[in-house]
């Protein structure tokens, strides 16, 4: 049985398996289907201490991994698929082989919410995109909607309007949650029209988008947009699927830790990052849990 | 090593050749395309050039053949046999997901 299993590759689980591995743990770290984590998405990383002139996200991610890996972390590039306790420890299956652990890490992080549609999954990569900043190029001259009303949604439509001609963004109350600043780069923007009290429960096109149906949630009126793209920006979700039914979470679906460490109710589990962080949800939190996550795996193991 | 496909090649390089050939979309500013990007060239050093090609196309530089095929969201793969669209593989993912979706189409 080894001592340490870390799942996830986001900025905890790399953090917890410079530790760990420093610690003589040998960690093993099985990356997910999302090497590097959420920061894989983005382009510029300015707040992450270290970086003077700030680092790309992939880049930072790369050397987190270089780093874990000069101190023996063994890195498995594949998906948990299922996590239980057996005696002594864990037992985790991924890519058809299982694996046994007294303690296990749990660093899956956090993943944009989708709308929730069928339509949405079949048109995906066809004029729904997950992503802005990748794909707002293939909307030159085209009208896009946005749904969401947090910063990410701001920043998204005015991003967007560098290349479409209008974007529509579409919200579900008659306010923004979004800081004031955004908000009002958003509302001063002539390219982007809001539609509040509303959302989209349907997309429609067959090769490709070409239309989105409205729902008016104060009238409970529906109509028909004709449209070229639809991105969401309404959130992020814990990845929690592993874990449910094991331990403890709270009413947003977070994992739970105990104040002040990252011990769960079930002894032997660790979280950290994303997935046990409704408010923070930073790189550098991320790594400082998943340090603290790698520690308290170690005195959990000496007192074994 | 991963093809460079264009433009002005892709009729040739990838429409016209024997074996399936697999096109990476991507671009500079795509985040998720620049981690494909070594996985590509790796799939692309272990796959056999008699079974499959591998290439890149940069969209920014070739818009004419992204919009021919449709890509509206990068990274997308798409595997084209006898000059036709045999799958089209959206998004990033680890290799062996990628040498998973690519098996059933060596030649
Ligand atoms: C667009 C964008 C920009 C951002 N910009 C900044 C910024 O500038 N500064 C900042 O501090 N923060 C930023 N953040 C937030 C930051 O990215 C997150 O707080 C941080 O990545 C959380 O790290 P994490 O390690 O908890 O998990 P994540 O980064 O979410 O990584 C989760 C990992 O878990 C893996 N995983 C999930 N399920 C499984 C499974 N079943 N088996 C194996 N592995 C699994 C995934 O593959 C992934 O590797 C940004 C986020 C986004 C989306």
């Amino acid at each position: 049985m080894r001592s340490v299993a870390i799942i996830g590759s986001g900025p905890a689980g790399w953090t917890a398996a410079i530790y760990a591995a420093r610690a003589s743990l040998n960690p093993i770290l099985f990356e997910g289907s999302e090497p590097g984590g959420q920061l894989m998405t983005t382009t510029e990383v300015e707040n992450f201490p270290g970086f003077i002139h700030g680092i790309q996200g992939p880049e930072l991610m790369q050397v987190l991994r270089e780093q874990a890996k000069r101190f023996g972390t063994e890195i498995v590039s594949a998906m948990v698929e299922s996590l239980k306790q057996v005696e002594g420890g864990f037992e985790l299956v991924s890519n058809g082989q299982t694996y046994r652990a007294q303690t296990v890490i749990l660093s899956t992080g956090a993943t944009a919410k989708r709308l929730g549609l069928e339509s949405e999954k079949r048109l995906y990569g066809r004029g729904v995109s997950a992503c802005a900043t990748c794909d707002g190029f293939f909307f030159k001259g085209k009208n896009v909607i946005v749904v969401g009303g947090g910063d990410s949604a701001m920043e998204e439509s005015s991003f967007l309007t560098r290349f479409a001609e209008k974007v529509y963004l579409v919200h579900r109350r008659d306010s923004f949650r979004a800081s004031k600043i955004m908000q009002d780069r958003v509302k001063a923007n002539p390219k982007i029209e809001i539609i509040w009290n509303s959302e989209v429960t349907d997309i429609l096109g067959e090769e490709k988008v070409t239309a989105a149906v409205l729902k008016n949630i104060v009238t409970g009126e529906t109509r028909e947009m004709p449209i070229d793209g639809v991105f969401a920006a309404i959130g992020h979700a814990p990845n929690i699927s592993l874990v449910q039914g094991l331990v403890d979470l709270d009413e947003k679906g977070y994992v739970v830790t105990l104040p002040g460490s990252t011990r769960t109710n079930v002894p032997g589990l660790f979280a950290c990052g994303d997935v046990q962080d409704a408010k923070y949800r930073q790189a550098i939190t991320a790594a400082g849990t998943g340090c603290m996550a790698a520690l308290d795996a170690e005195r959990f193991l000496s007192g074994h | 090593m991963a093809h460079t496909y264009t433009d002005a090649n892709f009729e040739s390089d990838v429409l016209k050749s024997d074996v399936p050939v697999v096109v990476d979309f991507w671009a500079e500013w795509c985040p998720p395309c620049k981690l494909m990007g070594p996985i590509v060239e790796e799939v692309a050093g272990e796959i056999d050039e008699a079974k499959m090609k591998i290439g890149k196309l940069d969209v920014d530089a070739n818009q004419t053949t992204a919009m021919k095929y449709n890509v509206m969201s990068i990274p997308t793969m798409l595997v084209f046999k006898n000059g036709e669209v045999a799958d089209k593989i959206v998004g990033s993912m680890p290799k062996e997901k990628l040498m998973e979706k690519l098996a059933p189409h060596l030649a």
